[in-house]
């Protein structure tokens, strides 16, 4: 029997502002446990919540990313439950009027293919605090740093149908949040979690399965490892005659398995209802105007541009603009300089990248500025450097030094295209190998490679390549 | 000096024929003799009193004051109050001190008044007889063996029995009308969103209202004016403007329109109290009023729709209370769960349980739509009731209560206890201010006439009630036994 996937994805963006959705404290991540908790944040007896605007105002920015429609009047709601780290016995989020409302966006998948998928809605919401299990013998400590930072949580329809779809909506989510400002996208801390609703049906089914809800997945590669394996399990439990248990499982990546954590039976009734102590959110027109002022290119139209502007391949425009520091960047190296774009691009996708996995460097602590880069390339498309000494060059950039000309002149890394200096080195190695030279004269003409090694080699690299490839055939011949 | 008004003793004040340390001291002795009988105060500050009224009679002395300086009053004990012990009357909180001052303690503290001590009152503000406190029932100044009503039972015994020139109380259903007209004083219900709810613990926040508790609808004028205003840090605080609610207190009634709901003079209104709010209402039409019979037909639904919202908000409100970061904790907790069960077992009182368990069911999947949804169109119902009699009526008029004052432990019942708010609640619900001012006595006990305004009328509601204090002297009566 062949079985369709079914996903649908709940993505927690922390919104990358100063202080907490309700209240004054801080949000930096790392801080002293219960040092950025305050009266508000710890739900002392008399306190009241007051929105963070700008809170909103990252709501606003998402929708008009999106497309999705703006809740002009959403209502929080408080979603009642008793834990430690949940100071007032409810989390404020929204509930039957959302932010934002429903919406749909196109993702490009690793084929090259277009997918649409639905969005829900997405919500403003508190996090909650953390209980720390293992600090203290026999007991629980409490951190409220975290209560009542500012999450969107948005929620996708259950349009995916493989872990590779559902890793892509992800990213394409990742890396819009990061571009339009709203999230730092940091996973390991938590900025940016998800959660997958994960059901299979037989092909060709109408009706969804009964689904379960993967939690505690912080990287990529974990999604697609727990979606994959949250699969294989519904699939043998159903070929096997059993059922499908609605329930919340955990994922432990040391293990590569997903855990029931609890059944629908066991799930709490939160008793929702609007919070009192918050009027609905009134978003008007002109506040929607303001927010679309600030708002940058987004990655499809900035993809578009580099493609038909800038005359960069697809594959390579996407690349680019799936980070936004990435395509600022790459804008910046072209900053000033008339070479061909695709030049920055072939070096940032090659070099700079490869570089950046070699040395576990992020791109915000890359070490050669863009107009270094800029330079460098200047040298090499103006046959100063060939693409060899270009690399040499970007090593010395890549561990501090600074200025382009001024390395080459220090390094001595100068191309050599003076045909009178390159003729008098073909000379001499010709000279210094007769018989290499009637061999090649009697048809051997692999041994150019050899001649064109030999004066290299005399020339320490630095022979511009393409004069010498073409000034030794000459010679060789007679 | 104790059975001046607040005003009369503002002058003196500024006149400096007696300074706020007498005044203090004058009370606290006064305190300390009567208040053992009446358990109205839960706790003095002798030290913060005595510095307060210190720094007062600075003020007075540079020409500084205004027209709170250096006076004594008695916070309810459900306003947070920065270093010294807010109970809300519950177990659950008794060490408890917050880190910061409600925005009424501060407001008030900013106006020169002097905080002799927090009043009594019934747990967490659920109750009308004020039996609910932890620390004890309060007696009736009028009758000791009669309850002061509730929830502010404490604030309005002591301004009764002229233990403070004022006190503060807070109304979700009706808890300052209801126990200022058991003790025969004028307390007023502002317009919800009138007064910063921060630092108010909260019942039911979308019915929660703090107002002033005095002896005269002048004395409330100039407490709800130091009360009033804008607060950043309550988003359902009203941000219009405060209007001057003294300046208004001498206009004339002349074609004031009064609706008087038949409704409120059915059955289970107290025979005297239907008379007396008549002679009230008689003495209004003699100073220029008009009286017209109005309907309002939701008025039967109100309690039913009030025992369910208030309680349901509740029930998410003191889910706070779990015994994990202040208050009551339970002795030796097992786990999670023993910690939760028994501390909120041990720390909240029956009535407190009862509620959130009734919030809690009108909440849950299944009966949300029946209970808390189905309420909530009732109270929308209520308030076009009000809309519809303000196109034809100024303000409203009728009892505060069905009853008067009735015996300490005589009402066991919760729903009979209930309909002690038959009158008042729907103020709540609708959001507008309410006021109440004694109008008579019944066999010693005081009588109370509720006036309703359109939303942020309260300025013609105690300009009405201080005329009728001009011409009736019902607020000057005074309980025996507090010489």
């Amino acid at each position: 029997m062949t079985w369709e996937t079914v996903i649908g994805l709940e993505i927690h963006a922390q919104l990358a502002t100063r202080s907490k959705i309700f209240s004054t404290s801080s949000t930096a991540f790392g801080a002293e446990p219960n040092t950025q908790a305050n009266a508000v944040d710890l739900g002392l007896p008399g306190v009241l919540p007051v929105v963070n605007k700008d809170v909103v105002r990252m709501a606003v920015k998402f929708a008009l990313a999106t497309g999705a429609a703006i809740g002009k009047r959403s209502v929080f709601a408080r979603k009642n439950y008793f834990y430690p780290d949940l100071p007032k016995g409810y989390q404020i989020s929204q509930m039957a009027f959302p932010i934002v409302g429903e919406g749909v966006i196109n993702i490009t998948l690793p084929d090259g293919n277009e997918k649409r998928v639905g969005l829900t809605r997405a919500h403003l919401e508190e996090d909650a605090g953390k209980s720390v299990h293992d600090l203290f013998e026999g007991s629980t400590g409490i951190d409220l740093n975290r209560a009542g930072t500012p999450l969107l949580e948005i929620v996708s329809e259950p349009d995916m149908r493989s872990a590779t779809e559902a890793v892509a909506y992800a990213r394409y989510m990742h890396s819009l949040v990061r571009y339009i400002d709203i999230c730092d996208g940091n996973m390991q801390e938590g900025s940016f979690r998800c959660d997958a609703n994960v059901s299979i049906r037989k092909k060709g089914s109408e009706t969804l399965g009964t689904r379960t809800e993967v939690k505690n997945v912080n990287s990529f590669r974990f999604l697609e490892r727990a979606i994959d394996f949250e699969v294989e399990r519904q699939i043998e439990i159903l070929e096997d005659g059993g059922t499908i248990v609605q329930e919340t499982r955990l994922y432990d990546a040391d293990r590569d398995e997903t855990r029931s954590m609890r059944s629908k039976e066991e799930a709490n009734d939160y008793r929702y209802f609007p919070d009192p102590d918050l009027p609905p959110l009134v978003i008007d027109d002109a506040f929607i105007e303001a927010v679309a002022k600030t708002m940058p290119e987004l990655p499809n139209v900035r993809r578009t541009r580099f493609i038909d502007s800038l005359k960069i391949a697809p594959d390579d425009a996407h690349a680019l603009c799936a980070d936004k520091q990435m395509a600022n960047y790459f804008e910046a190296v072209l900053e000033g300089q008339n070479f061909a774009p695709k030049l920055a691009s072939n070096w940032i996708l090659g070099e700079v990248f490869a570089r950046m996995n070699k040395d576990d460097v992020e791109l915000v602590n890359m070490p050669v500025p863009a107009t270094e880069l800029g330079d460098l390339i200047k040298r090499v498309d103006d046959g100063t450097l060939s693409s060899k000494l270009g690399k040499q060059v970007f090593d010395a950039l890549w561990s501090g030094d600074t200025g382009v000309d001024a390395i080459i002149e220090s390094k001595g890394l100068k191309q050599i295209s003076d045909t009178g200096a390159i003729e008098g080195m073909i000379d001499e190695v010709i000279a210094a190998n007769p018989s290499q030279l009637a061999e090649y004269r009697a048809g051997k003409e692999k041994l150019l490679a050899f001649f064109v090694g030999q004066v290299m080699k005399a020339s320490k690299g630095k022979a511009n390549p393409a004069q010498l490839n073409q000034m030794l055939k000459e010679k060789l011949k007679g | 000096m104790h059975d001046k008004t607040l005003t009369e003793q503002a002058s003196l004040l500024k006149a400096r024929s007696i300074s706020s340390v007498e005044l203090v001291d004058h009370y606290l002795e006064r305190i300390a003799r009567l208040n053992p009988d009446l358990n109205a105060y839960l706790c003095v500050d002798e030290e913060g009193a005595k510095s307060s009224a210190q720094a007062a009679d600075k003020a007075l002395a540079a020409g500084n004051a205004g027209p709170l300086t250096g006076i004594p009053i008695a916070q309810k004990d459900i306003f947070c109050t920065k270093g010294i012990a807010t109970t809300c009357g519950s177990k659950i909180l008794q060490n408890f001190k917050a880190p910061y001052n409600a925005t009424v303690v501060d407001k008030l503290a900013q106006s020169g008044t002097v905080m002799l001590g927090k009043a009594n009152m019934d747990e967490f503000a659920m109750g009308s007889s004020n039996e609910n406190s932890f620390y004890g029932a309060v007696a009736n100044p009028w009758q000791r063996d009669r309850v002061p009503g509730g929830s502010s039972g404490g604030s309005a015994a002591l301004v009764a029995a002229q233990l403070a020139s004022a006190a503060t109380g807070t109304d979700t259903g009706g808890s300052i009308r209801q126990p200022a007209a058991f003790c025969g004083i004028t307390g007023i219900k502002p317009t919800y969103g009138r007064i910063s709810r921060y630092g108010m613990i909260a019942y039911a926040s979308s019915l929660d209202q703090a107002g002033p508790m005095a002896r005269t609808a002048e004395d409330c004028a100039v407490l709800l004016q130091a009360m009033s205003g804008h607060d950043e840090k309550d988003s359902t605080s009203s941000t219009l403007e405060v209007p001057d609610f003294t300046a208004t207190l001498n206009d004339k009634l002349d074609g004031l329109r009064i609706g008087i709901p038949k409704e409120y003079f059915g059955e289970g209104l107290d025979g005297d109290i239907a008379d007396a709010v008549h002679s009230a209402l008689a003495e209004l039409e003699k100073a220029g009023a008009i009286l017209k019979e109005i309907s309002l037909p939701n008025q039967s639904h109100c309690i039913p729709a009030y025992y369910v919202i208030a309680p349901a908000e509740a029930s998410s409100n003191l889910s706070r209370f779990d015994g994990v970061r202040f208050g009551y904790r339970c002795e030796n907790p097992q786990n999670i769960d023993d910690l939760y069960t028994r501390s909120r077992g041990e720390g909240f009182g029956d009535e407190v349980k009862r509620r959130i368990l009734i919030g809690a069911y009108a909440l849950s999947a299944g009966y949300y739509d029946a209970y808390y949804l189905k309420a909530q169109q009732v109270r929308q119902l209520v308030s076009n009731d009000f809309t519809d009699a303000f196109n034809e009526v100024d303000v409203i008029a009728g009892p505060t209560t069905p009853t008067t004052a009735f015996k300490t432990g005589e009402k066991t019942d919760p729903i009979s206890m209930y309909l002690n708010d038959l009158f008042t609640v729907s103020a709540n619900l609708s959001g507008l201010p309410g006021l109440s001012a004694p109008c008579g006595f019944s066999e010693g006990l005081p009588i109370g006439l509720q006036l309703v305004g359109p939303v942020q009328q309260e300025a013609r509601l105690l300009n009405i009630a201080h005329q009728y204090q001009q011409i009736t002297d019902w607020h000057k009566h005074t309980p025996e036994g507090i010489a």
